[in-house]
């Protein structure tokens, strides 16, 4: 069995979803975990599949992708079965102007932290860019990651907050 | 008639005249946890023997406050919930089991994140009422409550509520990127 990493991209319509997951399950290939999103009038699709050779799904989407729309790229993965824990989660908001570099900054110290980033969206909406991030962070770590944070966002006008994700068991 | 009590009405564990076996709890996807249990009989003895072992169930499994028939693999609605001790908790009524509960008042809605042992590797954001207010049935006497409460033990109720429905808190997450890869810590 093969694991697959397939993306998929290209101008929104509706039924892009319905037309790629048709022609996975024709193939036999199993979806598994995925993400599918609108970007500013792309629709994008990231998704892991088990099944089928690469070289088969390729060929299959490609009819999909003919007219230029979409764009499809097939590839093998190694599975790595489940992920390991890599610290408390936590989430990550910044918002403010636009400018460059904020998710480079904003990760860059998270990274340096021996955080993990486990997702991830912005939105720039007129002048207004978002970030939201789900991230682990090394136990103990969350008084400096803040502090550093806040002096990152500082230098580049922006608000930021970081916040537990804690979960209620139930 | 049955008499309507306000809180529990100083009911405990200890009315129930069986002592609870702790039963094997099951996971999504077994169909048992989508389905909407039926109403029971509070007073049959099979009722009141479930509700003692969903309650020895409940006290065996690390960090769980509260335990629905359904997780034990019975279709019905009656579910056991003790907050006792929670940091989160603000009205605690102890360790209790109702029957046939329906919440009849809910407010201040507040997002939050859960996690259920049924569904062991996921969590979700699911909006709750922290104000509540439930009317049930007690297990044994059949007698009438009327729950107020907030806060914790409110989402906990909520929860359990939902499970006698055949619902999960998969089927109310905020939206399509409201569900997480559950982290364990060691």
């Amino acid at each position: 069995m093969s694991e697959l990493a397939i993306t998929v991209i290209g101008r929104d319509r509706p039924g892009i979803v319905a037309d790629v997951a048709e022609v996975l399950a024709r193939l036999g290939a199993n979806l598994t975990d995925s993400t599918m999103t609108r970007l500013r009038g792309h629709f994008a699709m990231t998704l892991i599949c088990v099944g089928p050779a690469a070289a088969d799904v390729e060929a299959a989407l490609a009819p999909l992708a003919a007219d230029g729309q979409l764009l499809a790229t097939v590839r093998a993965v190694a599975p790595d079965g489940a992920a390991v824990p890599t610290g408390e989660p936590y989430v990550l908001a910044v918002h403010g102007a636009d400018r460059m570099g904020i998710v480079a900054a904003m990760t860059r110290v998270l990274t340096d932290a021996g955080g993990n980033v486990t997702d991830l969206s912005t939105r720039l909406t007129g002048s207004l860019y978002v970030v939201v991030a789900e991230v682990d962070l090394p136990p103990g770590t969350f008084d400096e990651v803040a502090g550093r944070l806040a002096l990152a966002a500082a230098e580049l006008g922006v608000g930021v907050s970081l916040r537990p994700a804690d979960t209620d068991l139930l | 008639m049955t008499t309507e009590y306000a809180g529990l009405a100083g009911w405990t564990p200890a009315a129930l005249p069986v002592p609870g076996e702790v039963r094997p709890v099951v996971s999504a996807p077994d169909p048992v946890l989508s389905r909407p249990g039926p109403e029971v009989d509070p007073t049959s003895d099979e009722v009141v023997r479930l509700a003692a072992d969903l309650i020895a169930t409940m006290r065996v499994s690390p960090g769980c406050v509260g335990l629905a028939a359904p997780q034990v693999g019975v279709s019905a609605q009656v579910f056991a919930v003790d907050v006792t001790g929670h940091p989160k908790a603000l009205t605690v009524h102890g360790t209790f089991v109702l029957c046939n509960a329906r919440v009849v008042e809910a407010a201040r809605w507040k997002s939050g994140r859960e996690g259920c042992m049924s569904v062991p590797d996921l969590t979700g954001d699911v909006k709750r009422a922290s104000r509540l207010v439930v009317e049930g049935l007690l297990p044994g006497t059949g007698a009438s409550v009327r729950l107020v409460t907030d806060g914790f033990e409110a989402r906990a109720l909520q929860h359990e509520i939902d499970h006698c429905l055949g619902l999960l808190f998969l089927d109310r997450v905020a939206g399509a990127h409201a569900i997480y890869q559950r982290k364990v810590y060691q």
